[in-house]
């Protein structure tokens, strides 16, 4: 359904029998917009079934914004960012952080003292939001903890923990209080919610870089589906460090402003920190949000820039609406990965103003909360489940002129509207993709 | 689907990488496997990893020469192109030498930071060396599990195999730790091993399994004294009495630790 779209040309822009056309500009982009030459659509890449919807049974996230879903609507209703100047390095750099308050006063109980960690601090602020916790326990109690599986994203983990490890070497060794070897693996947030949860179902750490925590949702998904697992505790947390701060600062992706997707005059990224989490099962109330289907594929381009023509994103597009069996014009909203990076947003706009009709909306929300990286992923899920609580298609917060090759769908300011289908974009180093389908629940 | 009455899942294997100092495939493992012998623990040696361009090869971190390697290695065995196989990268630390390096830098010169060096720390950078090297687009992940990394990249991978129909590639991996990090992670040498997984039976097949998630821990495994500083050097030799069983090539169980209480029993099908 999505080889067909090239308006222009009318040639595939993913040839399914293998061509790889020379693609033209399309009607409603700039001439100078990225000239797109895609490789031919790899003919081994099978279509997946159609799933079975999940219920979102609960949910929450803590960010930049606040605690809670309360605090997340309320910032998208009146278009109140979270970034504020970096205030977190001791190093000077000059750029906008999503910081959540108060963490640094926040240590954990002392029964999971072992843990405490910048990382796991904010999984545990986050997951005792809106119930959270007591629905994950009532799940655990109804279906048996061996029968609940704890799904974790992240991309850099409790890494803080070990860099300052690093900054207070004793003769060259950690400090004692820094010497637990959990907090310096990636699985660190898994071991501590295991723990703290008591689940004894799969358990298991994706940390494919800004797709982690979107992927999640398709490993839980196939959990259930394979018969793992009556229900999933899905959980993404990524925090605040030198390393992403200073590594995306090398790579010189940070803006020196808090973030501008699709703007011309987009500058990089701004970095936040975040915690999300969501229930799944297989029944829930009508009300309940669904996971309809998701998509996951590879670039397979470079290490730390995006495919030119999109491939991997079209793939994983492919993927998601043959799971979800939704179609372009059924999309009401895609919450977009728009990290404000010069060419990650460029290839979106296109791929974007490509797939989906004029009317379809699109938005991204990095710059009310940053970006949040391996939390991304469920961030932004939650985020688009509240939109569509809420009726509103929520605007891209610091964007004024949208870049030329950006289409009709882009929206810069918020917009009512009743959303019943939405997706949401997840692209990481490593050409990792995933993007996720949900529906909405009945309205009462 | 391929999964019994009891909610087991069944796969068959249809090819097996290995790479251990001096041990650099499955063939040797197998030898030494199957006879209980020690494995060399130490040495200084890279893995070929030739399935990378020599650009990438000469640059490429150590984890990702490693999974590469014997990633490369079970898709050889089974004959698969490795553009078509979804993929499954477990590793219980990642790259410990980048992470030493990383907060040495930070804790003394954070804006010297370097952007090859922070790239190439993700978790992920062995798949995404891996997809672009063989020009796979199908889904990739990393993924960890402290002690269960093995086992639980293991039941992701037949997850996948089975709910999708399709064989799936998964390699697991990790390296030593170095500088400040090795005083408190167990990880003395490298070590990987990779297995292509399928549902469906065939001409291929090699061995089948039968994964159970067991929601207790997996007693302590009985292996040969000889091999025991192989198991205490690297976190994926707790893969070890799975292997030894396939080197036998006898129908036997064997159970792995999964989660922090959990674990993955495996019946090894003859």
């Amino acid at each position: 359904m999505i080889d067909s779209f090239d308006d222009a040309t009318g040639n595939p822009a993913i040839g399914v029998d293998g061509s790889s056309p020379a693609r033209q500009p399309a009607r409603g982009f700039a001439q100078n917009a990225c000239v797109i030459i895609p490789r031919p659509r790899p003919t081994h890449c099978r279509v997946p079934s159609r799933i079975v919807p999940l219920a979102i049974t609960a949910f929450t996230a803590t960010s930049a914004l606040g605690r809670g879903r309360a605090a997340h609507g309320e910032a998208l209703r009146s278009q109140r960012g979270g970034l504020r100047a970096n205030d977190f390095t001791e190093t000077p750099l000059a750029c906008a952080i999503g910081r959540v308050d108060g963490l640094e006063t926040l240590p954990l109980p002392g029964a999971f003292a072992d843990y405490d960690c910048r990382n796991n601090r904010l999984a545990w602020l986050g997951i005792g939001a809106d119930g959270f916790l007591d629905a994950a326990r009532a799940a655990i109690e109804r279906y048996g903890a061996d029968r609940v599986a704890l799904v974790l994203g992240t991309s850099t983990g409790s890494i803080g923990a070990t860099e300052e490890a690093y900054r207070d070497l004793e003769d060259g060794r950690f400090p004692a209080r820094l010497r637990n070897r959990v907090l310096h693996t990636p699985h660190s947030l898994g071991v501590f919610l295991e723990t703290a949860l008591g689940t004894r179902g799969p358990c298991i750490t994706v940390a494919t870089a800004c797709s982690s925590s979107a992927k999640i949702f398709a490993q839980a998904e196939r959990l259930l589906r394979v018969g793992l697992a009556d229900a999933a505790i899905l959980a993404g947390v990524d925090t605040l460090c030198g390393s992403v701060l200073f590594g995306f600062n090398a790579l010189e992706l940070v803006s020196p402003q808090a973030c501008r997707p699709f703007d011309v005059a987009r500058r990089g990224i701004s970095i936040g920190e975040a915690a999300g989490f969501a229930l799944l099962e297989r029944d829930g109330a009508a009300t309940a949000p669904r996971l309809l289907g998701y998509g996951e594929s590879s670039d397979a381009h470079h290490m730390s820039t995006p495919h030119p023509a999109g491939l991997g994103a079209r793939l994983a597009l492919a993927d998601a609406f043959a799971r979800s069996g939704l179609t372009p014009g059924a999309i009401d909203y895609i919450n977009l990965h728009g990290t404000a990076t010069v060419k990650n947003d460029a290839v979106e706009a296109v791929l974007v103003a490509d797939m989906f009709p004029a009317g379809a909306r699109a938005s991204s929300t990095k710059g009310f909360t940053g970006h949040t990286l391996g939390a991304a992923g469920i961030l932004e899920a939650v985020l688009t489940l509240l939109a569509m609580e809420q009726g509103i298609v929520p605007g891209t917060l610091n964007s004024t002129a949208p870049d030329p090759v950006c289409g009709p769908q882009l929206a810069l300011s918020n917009e009512t509207r009743t959303i019943r289908a939405a997706l949401t974009n997840s692209f990481g180093f490593g050409g990792n993709n995933c993007i996720l389908a949900f529906g909405s629940g009945r309205t009462q | 689907m391929a999964r019994t009455e009891q909610g087991d899942l069944i796969v068959h294997i249809e090819g097996i990488g290995w790479w251990s100092p001096g041990v650099v495939d499955w063939s040797a493992a197998a030898l030494l496997l199957r006879d209980g012998a020690a494995f060399p623990t130490g040495g200084n040696a890279k893995p070929a990893a030739t399935i990378l361009p020599p650009h990438e090869r000469r640059r490429a971190p150590a984890p990702v020469l490693l999974a590469c390697e014997v990633a490369a290695q079970a898709c050889a065995m089974a004959d698969r192109a490795a553009a078509a196989l979804p993929c499954v990268f477990a590793s219980m630390h990642g790259d410990l030498a980048i992470t030493d390096e990383l907060c040495t830098t930070l804790a003394t010169d954070p804006l010297e930071v370097s952007p090859t060096r922070f790239h190439n720390s993700v978790h992920n950078a062995p798949a995404g060396y891996w997809t672009i090297a063989t020009q796979c687009h199908a889904a990739s992940s990393a993924v960890s599990a402290w002690r269960g990394s093995f086992a639980a990249g293991l039941l992701e991978s037949a997850v996948l195999a089975c709910v999708d129909e399709t064989p799936v590639l998964f390699a697991a991996y990790d390296i030593a730790a170095q500088g400040a990090l090795a005083g408190v992670i167990q990880a003395t040498m490298p070590f990987g091993a990779a297995l292509v997984l399928n549902a469906k039976r065939g001409p291929r097949t090699l061995a089948t399994l039968r994964l159970h998630h067991e929601s207790h821990a997996a007693p302590a495994a009985a292996l040969p004294a000889a091999q025991a500083a192989f198991v205490e050097a690297t976190p994926i030799a707790h893969s070890l009495p799975l292997f030894a069983a396939l080197a036998r090539a006898n129908a036997c169980r064997v159970q792995l630790p999964n989660g922090a209480a959990t674990s993955l029993s495996i019946e090894v099908l003859a």
